[in-house]
């Protein structure tokens, strides 16, 4: 059973890039915890504080193309590094997209008047979610409310995600 | 059922296609720089597989700081130098010989129509200009190239962009991406590869069509491919020609790849150019795009040409054009970063560098430093800077930097004023309709 799960934070803005998840600036680091206080510090958000609300978060809520921009693997990272591991967004860029699920990790694509609902709950109670992997569906809590929605996953993606990103399965298969 | 260039190049490349929908493809080419290549390598190290699969097909080279600018920069040049000479990699490109990766590769005849190329670059589209499916990845998938030489993609769903009509004087294949950018926006062709093709782009030099390719990814494309022709084999001649009888076999060869008539795309845009004019952006997106006539006027405190898009001798021979025997405006600092050091050696020669620096530019050698706000000319925090590069994302190049990106002629023309200007090679056509006469826009 591969499950994800955690407090969820959304950020409501379309194209959050990847020198917004983490600047330029701190590509000359080799090691990847590194990374873990600098996450979005230069994302201008109305209301985020990255200090204050990151913390204690597992998964990321946002809008239509997120991770655009830069190769950079170090977005991801930085996440991982502050024990964000699921990203649910309307859409992502195929980079970001390919370099989560190469990292073991999960992006998730879901239709916006869901993701609408999700930021609807979120103004009024903290929210939690739970990813089922091989279900292919998330359980959000949002206060008393509870609900499911389903998700899908290529076959690909899924293998990743179990086999705990790209390098291992590659070097098996090929 | 016909096929796109893109389809054409899986099928001879196609290794596996695990779980349907997915295709592992064989790379002819691995290009590697030192901010994301040092990671992949430590952990190749650390995963007890540091080899590399071929090293006569791993290209690699220091361009985003150079001369490192400090220690940990240092160590990123000291790892990837360390493993090049480790496994045997020839084509290595270190402090002197060095330039920015996507003018240098193609520069050095690395890059040929229908191959498979990938690098840690989201920029790697670039080298699509050629025939080739180049696609940016990020390390993990960089790290697989290197042990294995393969690399997983989706299906490449094909956007056609043709462009059509005539460009007009002084606007450049920089203005027509822009455009492009700006009517897709910035996820118009995520996860899709865009084949640019019409008159417009046949009459493109292959130093033009690298401009256009180098920006689809800013419209979210995995490539942006133009049609190899007999302007790419000239291009291409004298590192081909041992292997072909004269250009005619070199082009029949390279044809494979071209698009059937009946191929099937999944959109199909035709932008007419003829009443384009030159562009700049104006937000924190790329296709935040305006015409330049709209922003004049605008202060900019620092001018910046050079970058993987506009750093090559062709975009400098035009910025040298616009300011030759002209000074840059007191309020502006400029500067000129030749992408590679061919590049830098024949604008010396051509009396290039010496109009930059008469005009008061500081030139830099090669390197992509300031366009990503790493080195050699960071913006401080509420700056703002002209720049021939790629993206405009708040910050890009420097906290609290704004960044409008324009062609090298609008770089150069914002140069001499100090805000942005439209540059003396362009006749604004609504003024000259509205006095009878041409008058050309101050510069």
């Amino acid at each position: 059973m591969t499950i994800f799960s955690g407090t969820a934070l959304c950020l409501d803005r379309a194209d959050i890039n990847t020198d917004e998840i983490i600047p330029a600036r701190y590509l000359t680091e080799i090691e990847k915890n590194v990374l873990g206080p600098h996450l979005m510090e230069d994302l201008e958000l109305a209301g985020f504080d990255p200090k204050k609300d990151l913390a204690g978060i597992g998964v990321l809520v946002t809008r239509q193309n997120f991770g655009c921009g830069s190769s950079r693997e170090h977005a991801p990272w930085a996440l991982e590094a502050n024990g964000i591991r699921v990203v649910i967004a309307e859409s992502f860029a195929r980079i970001f997209h390919q370099n989560m699920f190469n990292c073991g990790m999960l992006a998730i694509t879901l239709a916006p008047a869901d993701i609408d609902r999700i930021f609807q709950a979120a103004g009024t109670a903290s929210l939690h979610i739970f990813a089922d992997v091989d279900k292919g569906e998330i359980t959000v809590t949002a206060g008393p409310e509870t609900w499911t929605l389903p998700f899908s996953l290529t076959g690909f993606e899924k293998a990743l995600v179990q086999a705990g990103g790209w390098v291992e399965y590659a070097d098996q298969n090929y | 059922m016909g096929k796109t260039i893109a389809e054409k190049i899986f099928d001879v490349h196609l290794v596996d296609q695990p779980f349907g929908g997915m295709n592992v493809l064989r790379l002819d080419r691995v290009f590697c720089h030192e901010i994301t290549t040092p990671t992949a390598i430590q952990d190749l190290i650390a995963r007890g597989k540091d080899r590399v699969f071929d090293p006569d097909k791993v290209k690699a080279v220091i361009d985003h700081v150079t001369p490192a600018k400090d220690t940990k920069t240092a160590m990123q040049g000291k790892v990837l130098r360390e493993w090049a000479r480790r496994h045997g990699i020839s084509d290595f490109f270190d402090i002197g010989r060095n330039g920015v990766c996507h003018a240098i590769f193609p520069e050095k005849g690395f890059v040929r129509p229908g191959f498979v190329i990938i690098m840690g670059d989201s920029h790697t589209c670039t080298h699509g200009a050629f025939g080739a499916f180049a696609a940016g990845v990020g390390t993990t998938d960089l790290e697989v190239g290197i042990l294995k030489g393969v690399c997983a993609f989706k299906q490449p769903d094909t956007l056609k962009i043709e462009i059509t009509g005539t460009l007009r004087p002084g606007v450049f294949a920089k203005d027509v991406i822009l455009e492009v950018i700006r009517q897709i926006t910035v996820n118009g062709a995520t996860n899709q590869v865009i084949e640019f093709c019409g008159p417009v782009v046949d009459a493109l030099s292959m130093e033009a069509r690298m401009t256009l390719s180098n920006m689809a990814v800013e419209a979210g494309a995995t490539s942006g491919i133009c049609r190899p022709d007999a302007v790419t084999v000239e291009y291409l001649w004298s590192f081909i020609k041992d292997e072909f009888p004269d250009r005619e076999a070199a082009l029949a060869d390279f044809s494979r790849f071209l698009p059937d008539d009946d191929a099937v795309y999944a959109g199909h845009k035709r932008i007419d150019v003829t009443d384009l004019v030159p562009l700049t952006t104006f937000g924190y997106k790329p296709d935040n795009v305006k015409p330049v006539s709209d922003m004049a006027g605008t202060p900019v405190d620092q001018v910046y040409i050079g970058s993987c898009t506009n750093g090559r001798i062709e975009d400098l021979r035009v910025a040298a054009q616009v300011i030759k025997g002209k000074k840059i405006a007191d309020t502006v600092r400029a500067i000129v970063s030749p992408a590679t050091p061919a590049v830098f050696s024949r604008a010396m020669e051509e009396g290039l560098v010496k109009i930059f620096m008469d005009a008061g530019f500081c030139v830099t050698n090669p390197t992509c430093g300031a366009c990503l706000g790493m080195s050699n000319g960071v913006l401080a925090s509420g700056e703002v800077a002209a720049a021939t590069t790629n993206r405009n994302f708040n910050g890009r190049m420097g906290k609290g930097g704004m960044v409008h990106l324009m062609s090298p002629a609008t770089a150069a023309a914002t140069a001499l004023t100090g805000t942005i200007t439209n540059s003396s090679l362009f006749t604004d056509p609504a003024r000259t309709k509205q006095s009878g006469k041409t008058i050309r826009s101050m510069s």
